[in-house]
């Protein structure tokens, strides 16, 4: 069975439809990448997967684990492990970064009726993950996402992502706003979470950060449709040639 | 004898001779005839076997508030209160006597339970009590420990206070027993003619405490400790006088963040607090009345005075509230800087859900040289209710280097309710520093939706949002409160998304 399954989605938002009968299939292991220029409902369907509210999916289907995943809410779908790194993470004033991690964490467990972590072993937990991304024991004492820097913001993503251990991650535009080192320190934190059970879904607009996540396949998207699926070389390809070929066949 | 002073005696002969021949039967009973008169002032001033002089106050207020007109300047609305339809006195009734835990209202106890009181404080709480003889059960033993327990920590308690020669009592006894602090304090703060609800309170008050602390005196305990277990049932017309004496500190907190029900509608209660040279006092509040039902039928209006004086240069008075209850709160606890380099603060939560509607804030007059105040205020707003803050800021011709800093912020749950805030500011001389920011803001979807993906529920991202909006208020209150007060912000926020 496939970890995850999209098939023929086709999505609205206020009554104009983004995508367009879309499918797309991941299996445990694999990194795909997801590619296409700004406005061609990437993070469409990222949301979509996550379970934002305010789409409304007119046909077709995705499965987790051969789940109906539309039917859940958003916090089922993260204890299912079902994990969104934002391409925005929002910032939460007076919320202390660790007792967000904590509460999601504990959230999670719950739901999967596993027991809670105790202190000790979470934040034991916590500083291992944290040292390894570089990020200061200072960072998590502050309001979440409050005053941090693009590059903490994606990293605190990354910790989050580390913790949860989730099944799919779907990482939207990690390499937006990054410089060359803090994209290399947050690639390493991705690829360190590359496992045979877990499968990588990276959308991004540039084949620049492909050359730290390596794909197994890569995916063009366009106007709502996946226009062109390949191997890692088709990211090269489109380095070299852009997405104007693709508009048309759109 | 000088007129004045004759016709002064001969009121209190009066009185004395209403009382001794015109009561008689009416104190039997436990209720003041429906309505108010002079004859239902008298009825309550007997009751507590007040000296003259006492009911002499209370007439004087009542004759006052005769003269007076309900205000309508708070951006409340309701049905138009019949004065002449209330009961103004009642014995404090014993809550219906339950004879184990089982018989709580489970809703009640699902409450408390969220809460994190442990089941043999909700016991005392909820007024459970063994039964007369038998064989008590399991459960049963809880109660009776608690109760026996109660009492033993409340006489633990009196004697430490006694020991720091602090005085704490309820404030019918003090008229009694300590009528020359009383009499030189009671309406020095809020006068009997302050306004139409203090000035009713000043008629018919039931029953409250008073605090004194004298010189160098620190507070050997949080006053809390002893009121949540004690101090219940203080009726509707609630007194409250608070003495700090040179150099002394004190903290209060009234209140509990335990469900509160009571059948009487109105609530008009007066706090005054007094600080004189290098005295703190620190008054927190968690005010949780039945808020009413659904369609908002029933619930408690809570008109409130409270004030603070900080009257001794160098002295300090906070007040921390948190409001989560009520259908109507109209509240604006104050201090008057008049001290020099005297120090006001306010910090609140006030939170409206349903049908509630909140009018409350502070007023910070600046008298002293070199006066400072805080005013820190979260407003929360959630179903179609309405939460406004009203504040006044004022520095005197003569209060020189006044300085004071606001931050008021809003927080909307949903768009059917609104958050207003209504800042007024004078300063009378130019040195005075006046700072003012104010926020308002939604909790946003892209927020929600951050936390649900992280696995927490809509509730529980609610409620953590909002407890991180409040942070910085939170942390005035005293520990234990603290971490009971975030729980019960969560619980009054219930239903108010998705
Ligand atoms: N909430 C929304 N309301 C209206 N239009 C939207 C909304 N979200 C996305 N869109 C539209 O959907 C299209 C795809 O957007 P998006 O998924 O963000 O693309 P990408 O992530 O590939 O840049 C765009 O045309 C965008 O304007
Ligand atoms: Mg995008």
């Amino acid at each position: 069975m496939s970890l995850l399954e999209v098939k023929d989605l086709k999505v609205r938002v206020e009554e104009r439809e983004i995508l367009h009968g879309l499918t797309l299939t991941v299996n445990p292991g694999e990194v795909h990448a997801i590619m296409g220029p700004n406005g061609s409902g990437k993070s469409t369907l990222s949301h979509v997967i996550a379970g934002k509210p305010g789409y409304e999916v007119t046909d077709g289907q995705i499965l987790f684990r051969g789940e109906d995943l539309l039917e859940m809410d958003p916090d089922e779908r993260a204890a299912k492990g079902v994990f969104l790194a934002f391409q925005y993470p929002v910032e939460i004033p007076g919320v202390a970064t660790m007792n967000f991690l904590r509460t999601a964490l504990n959230a999670q467990r719950k739901a999967r009726g596993e027991s809670e972590f105790s202190t000790p072993d979470f934040l034991k937990k916590v500083r291992e993950v944290a040292k390894s991304l570089n990020i200061p024991q200072d960072m998590l004492k502050r309001g979440v996402n409050v005053g941090f820097s693009g590059g903490e913001k994606k990293r605190n993503e990354i910790l989050q992502m580390a913790l949860f251990e989730p099944a799919v991650c779907i990482l939207d535009e990690m390499d937006s706003g990054l410089d060359i080192d803090a994209l290399r320190i947050a690639a390493d934190g991705v690829n360190a979470l590359r496992s045979p059970d877990r499968a990588m879904v990276v959308i991004t607009h540039y084949q620049r950060l492909l050359n730290y996540i390596v794909p197994d396949f890569v995916h063009v998207m366009s106007k709502g449709r996946v226009v062109k699926s390949g191997g890692k070389d088709l990211a090269l390809e489109l380095e070299a040639s852009g997405y104007t070929q693709f508009e048309d066949a759109a | 004898m000088p007129a004045v002073q004759e016709t002064v005696e001969r009121v209190k002969r009066i009185d004395v001779d209403q009382y001794r021949y015109g009561f008689e039967t009416l104190i039997e009973s436990d209720k003041a005839p429906k309505g108010l008169s002079e004859d239902t002032v008298r009825f309550i001033s007997a009751k507590k076997s007040e000296p003259a002089w006492m009911l002499e106050w209370r007439l004087e207020a009542y004759r006052r508030w005769l003269t007076m007109t309900e205000p309508t300047w708070a951006r409340v609305n309701y049905p138009k209160i019949d004065y002449q339809d209330i009961y103004y006195y009642a014995a404090p009734k014993p809550k219906k006597t339950l004879s184990s835990i089982d018989e709580i209202d489970p809703e009640i106890l699902k409450t408390y339970e969220k809460l994190g009181i442990p089941l043999r404080e909700v016991a005392i709480l909820e007024g459970v009590e063994p039964p007369p003889g038998g064989e008590p059960s399991a459960n049963r033993k809880i109660a009776v420990d608690a109760v026996f327990d109660s009492v033993s920590v409340a006489t633990t308690f009196q004697k430490e206070l006694k020991a720091a020669g602090v005085i704490f009592m309820p404030i019918s006894e003090a008229i009694r027993e300590h009528p020359e602090l009383v009499k030189k304090y009671l309406g020095s703060v809020v006068p009997t003619s302050d306004n139409y609800f203090a000035t009713l309170n000043s008629a018919v008050f039931s029953d409250g405490s008073f605090v004194y602390v004298p010189p160098g005196v620190r507070c050997p305990m949080e006053l809390s400790t002893y009121f949540r277990i004690n101090e219940r049932n203080t009726g509707q017309f609630e007194r409250t006088l608070i003495i700090a004496d040179k150099g002394s500190y004190v903290s209060y907190l009234e209140g509990c963040t335990a469900p509160q029900r009571d059948e009487n509608q109105l609530h008009a209660a007066v706090v005054e607090l007094v600080a004189l040279d290098d005295a703190e006092i620190k008054y927190s509040t968690v005010q949780n009345w039945y808020p009413g039902n659904s369609e908002g039928l029933g619930g408690i209006y809570n008109f409130v005075t409270k004030r603070g004086d900080c009257r001794g240069n160098h002295s300090k008075i906070s007040w921390t509230q948190v409001e989560t209850g009520s259908a109507i709160t109209w509240k604006y606890p104050s201090c008057i800087l008049r001290g020099d380099n005297s120090r006001g603060e306010f910090y609140s939560i006030a939170i409206s859900n349903g049908h509630q509607q909140v009018d409350s804030g502070t007023k910070m007059l600046h008298l002293g040289k070199n006066t400072s105040s805080r005013i820190i205020s979260k407003g929360i707003a959630a179903g179609v209710s309405q939460n406004t803050y009203r504040g006044l800021v004022t520095a005197h011709r003569k209060a020189t280097g006044a300085r004071n800093y606001t931050a008021c912020d809003s927080l909307l749950i949903g768009d059917k309710c609104g958050a207003h805030t209504v800042p007024y500011v004078e300063a009378k001389n130019s040195s005075a520093t006046f700072e003012h920011e104010a926020t308002t803001s939604k909790i946003s979807e892209d927020v929600l939706f951050y936390c649900t993906q992280r696995g927490l529920s809509q509730e529980e991202a609610v409620g953590l949002v909002v407890n991180g909006f409040v942070k910085d208020v939170l942390q005035q209150l005293p520990m234990e409160f603290a971490v009971e007060a975030q729980k019960l912000i969560s619980i009054s926020l219930e239903g108010s998304v998705g």
